[in-house]
């Protein structure tokens, strides 16, 4: 009798399944494990003791860890939509232009070279209160003032947003732009000539075949929402007095310099928890976005 | 002739509102990042100037210091070069070769719960760095990984496989089938088939996915900030955290390290961006 072989598709598949689960999975069930004990790295021991749901019941519990998960939310809802708006105007401007149209396409993708914790640094250094460009610029108009970008919790959630949003836009506009490229003329044309407005056929026949390329741009960015971590961290660590704390700099916080590993861990999962509702959300909009306009497959 | 006019004029008020609104997004996107290279050649007394100096002088300080070794409170910046460039390179090979046969499996052959075993692979590039350096750290203290080469390297392949798998899956799938199965009725075996024929069709895409993979690994923090300690193992945009210290911060030398770390990635994408463009949208759109 001959010997049952694997398929091909799953040897081909196997070396990206090993290494995965080799750093990924089996780092996340042991996270999964020590969020249901009170491990604290300075105690070894604590690993072993069992304590249930309670983590979890704390988090749960905890004004401070609600304040930063809606903070949270609400920051990549804002930046993700923002960056969304921009990104189709922006590339609207540029499919306009007649002349130099490759030059401003590299331009649009220089933030993307940048490495997030560069941005923040960057932006860190522009909106210094002392010696940042914003109030360099502000005070040699006239304006006496020295505005605390980065030291008032209003300002600095608007800073921050402001780097999220320069880093990530070109993405959502470049993709955003082959689509217009890849645009077939022949229904525009025909609109105009049946006397639509040029709103019209903007809502109804550019954005349906735009809106695949705006969730490709949606979802790669969503597999990457939590590299705005980098740019808090840099930019305000969560400060001034937890004003800016996301779910992300709360946990690093707790697990670091607290030491407090099985909290941590808690947070952790549910921070993936909302990073996977994201993606998943988003891949589904694109699959229905797909089947709309008859590409699917 | 009155009608003719406004309209004219119309159109000359629209064309310049598109003018100003594109000079003023070009002017956004690429002040900060030429501010931080005009600082980098700026001596420290005139960043800190108060009232600002607006006409910048110029000096090679920074740069002279960053370079000049770990004496005068400089930064070990070859090392970090050095360890960027082996973690970036070594692991975007490992996770083209890996992730190519994984993005072929999901082109050419069907299986099933394919679109299961996608989105699940996808999902686990979703998991914030953060999070995952959390158990990591524990785990690669136990398995003595951290601070080394390896690890890093490790991590890098697993976080970059699943976006290499969907840029090339959406590649391989624009290569009609016909192809490899003529060169397999010539003689050519499986393996043969896919180096001679398919893989030089895919080639481009294979490279925007590189491009990717590289920059990823090249740009991480998160994961690197924690799972390094030592000069052997920091890589670069963890040591721009060199340049803070408790109060302060040494702003020219900082710009100097960032424009060192960015002249490599923008020669790369540079010189692939065409390519760049074509893997994202065909990975996506016709997926």
């Amino acid at each position: 009798m001959p010997r049952r072989r694997l398929p091909e598709w799953f040897l081909l598949l196997l070396p990206a399944i090993i290494v995965i689960a080799a750093v990924v999975l089996i780092p996340l069930i042991f996270s999964l494990y020590s969020s249901f004990t009170p491990y604290k790295l300075t105690r070894p021991s604590t690993l072993w003791k069992w304590i249930g749901t309670y983590n979890y019941e704390k988090i749960l519990t905890d004004a401070k860890f609600w304040a930063a998960f809606g903070r949270t939310v609400l920051f990549l809802t804002i930046a993700l939509n923002v960056e969304m708006l921009l990104g189709l105007g922006i590339a609207l401007l540029v499919n306009k232009v007649t002349w130099g149209q490759r030059t401003l396409r590299t331009v649009l993708m220089f933030p993307m070279m940048f490495s997030p914790i560069l941005v923040g640094f960057q932006f860190k250094f522009i909106f210094n209160d002392n010696i940042g460009l914003v109030n360099n610029v502000l005070q040699s108009m006239g304006f006496n003032v020295a505005l605390p970008w980065l030291v008032d919790g209003k300002l600095a959630m608007f800073s921050i947003a402001f780097a999220e949003i320069w880093m990530s836009t070109s993405v959502f506009a470049i993709l955003i732009l082959a689509g217009l490229f890849a645009m077939p003329r022949d229904p525009l044309e025909a609109a105009k000539v049946d006397g639509c407005t040029p709103w019209q056929s903007f809502r109804h026949i550019s954005l349906p075949f735009l809106m695949p390329f705006i969730y490709i741009a949606m979802t790669i960015r969503s597999l990457d929402v939590a590299r705005a971590y980098d740019i808090v961290q840099i930019m305000t660590g969560g400060g001034p007095a937890r004003r800016t704390e996301l779910l992300w700099t709360l946990m690093s916080r707790t697990g670091y310099v607290d030491a407090r590993m099985g909290l941590a861990n808690a947070m952790g999962y549910v921070s993936i928890l909302l990073s996977i509702f994201f993606t998943v959300y988003f891949f589904r909009k694109l699959s229905a976005a797909r089947a709309e306009i008859g590409m699917g497959g | 002739m009155d009608r003719n006019r406004t309209h004219r004029n119309r159109k000359r008020i629209l064309a310049a509102l598109h003018f100003t609104a594109l000079f003023l997004t070009m002017a956004i996107i690429c002040i900060p990042g030429l501010w931080i290279v005009l600082n980098s050649f700026r001596p420290t007394v005139e960043i800190m100037a108060k009232p600002p100096v607006w006409n910048p002088s110029f000096t090679l300080d920074h740069y002279r210091a960053m370079f000049g070794g770990a004496g005068e409170g400089g930064v070990p910046v070859f090392s970090y070069f050095r360890n960027s460039l082996i973690i970036s390179v070594v692991s975007t090979a490992i996770a083209i070769l890996i992730g190519m046969s994984g993005g072929y499996a999901f082109a050419r052959y069907k299986f099933k719960g394919k679109s299961g075993y996608f989105v699940g692979l996808m999902l686990f590039r979703a998991v914030p760095g953060v999070a995952l350096s959390l158990p990591l750290f524990i785990v690669f203290a136990k398995v003595g990984l951290i601070d080394t080469h390896l690890g890093l390297i490790l991590v890098y392949v697993a976080m970059n496989v699943p976006f290499t798998i969907w840029l090339t899956d959406g590649f391989f799938r624009q290569i009609p089938k016909e192809l490899h199965e003529a060169a397999e009725i010539d003689g050519c075996t499986r393996w043969q088939a896919f180096w001679k024929v398919e893989f030089p069709v895919a080639k481009s895409g294979v490279a925007s996915a590189a491009i990717f993979a590289f920059l990823t690994s090249w740009n991480e923090f998160a994961l690197a900030s924690q799972l390094t300690r030592s000069v052997g193992s920091k890589t670069m945009p963890v040591g721009l955290l060199d340049f803070t210290a408790e109060f302060t911060i040494n702003w020219g030398g900082m710009c100097a390290l960032a424009v060192l770390m960015i002249i490599p990635a923008l020669i790369l994408t540079f010189l692939v961006q065409k390519h760049l463009i074509a893997g994202l949208t065909f990975g996506g759109v016709k997926g």
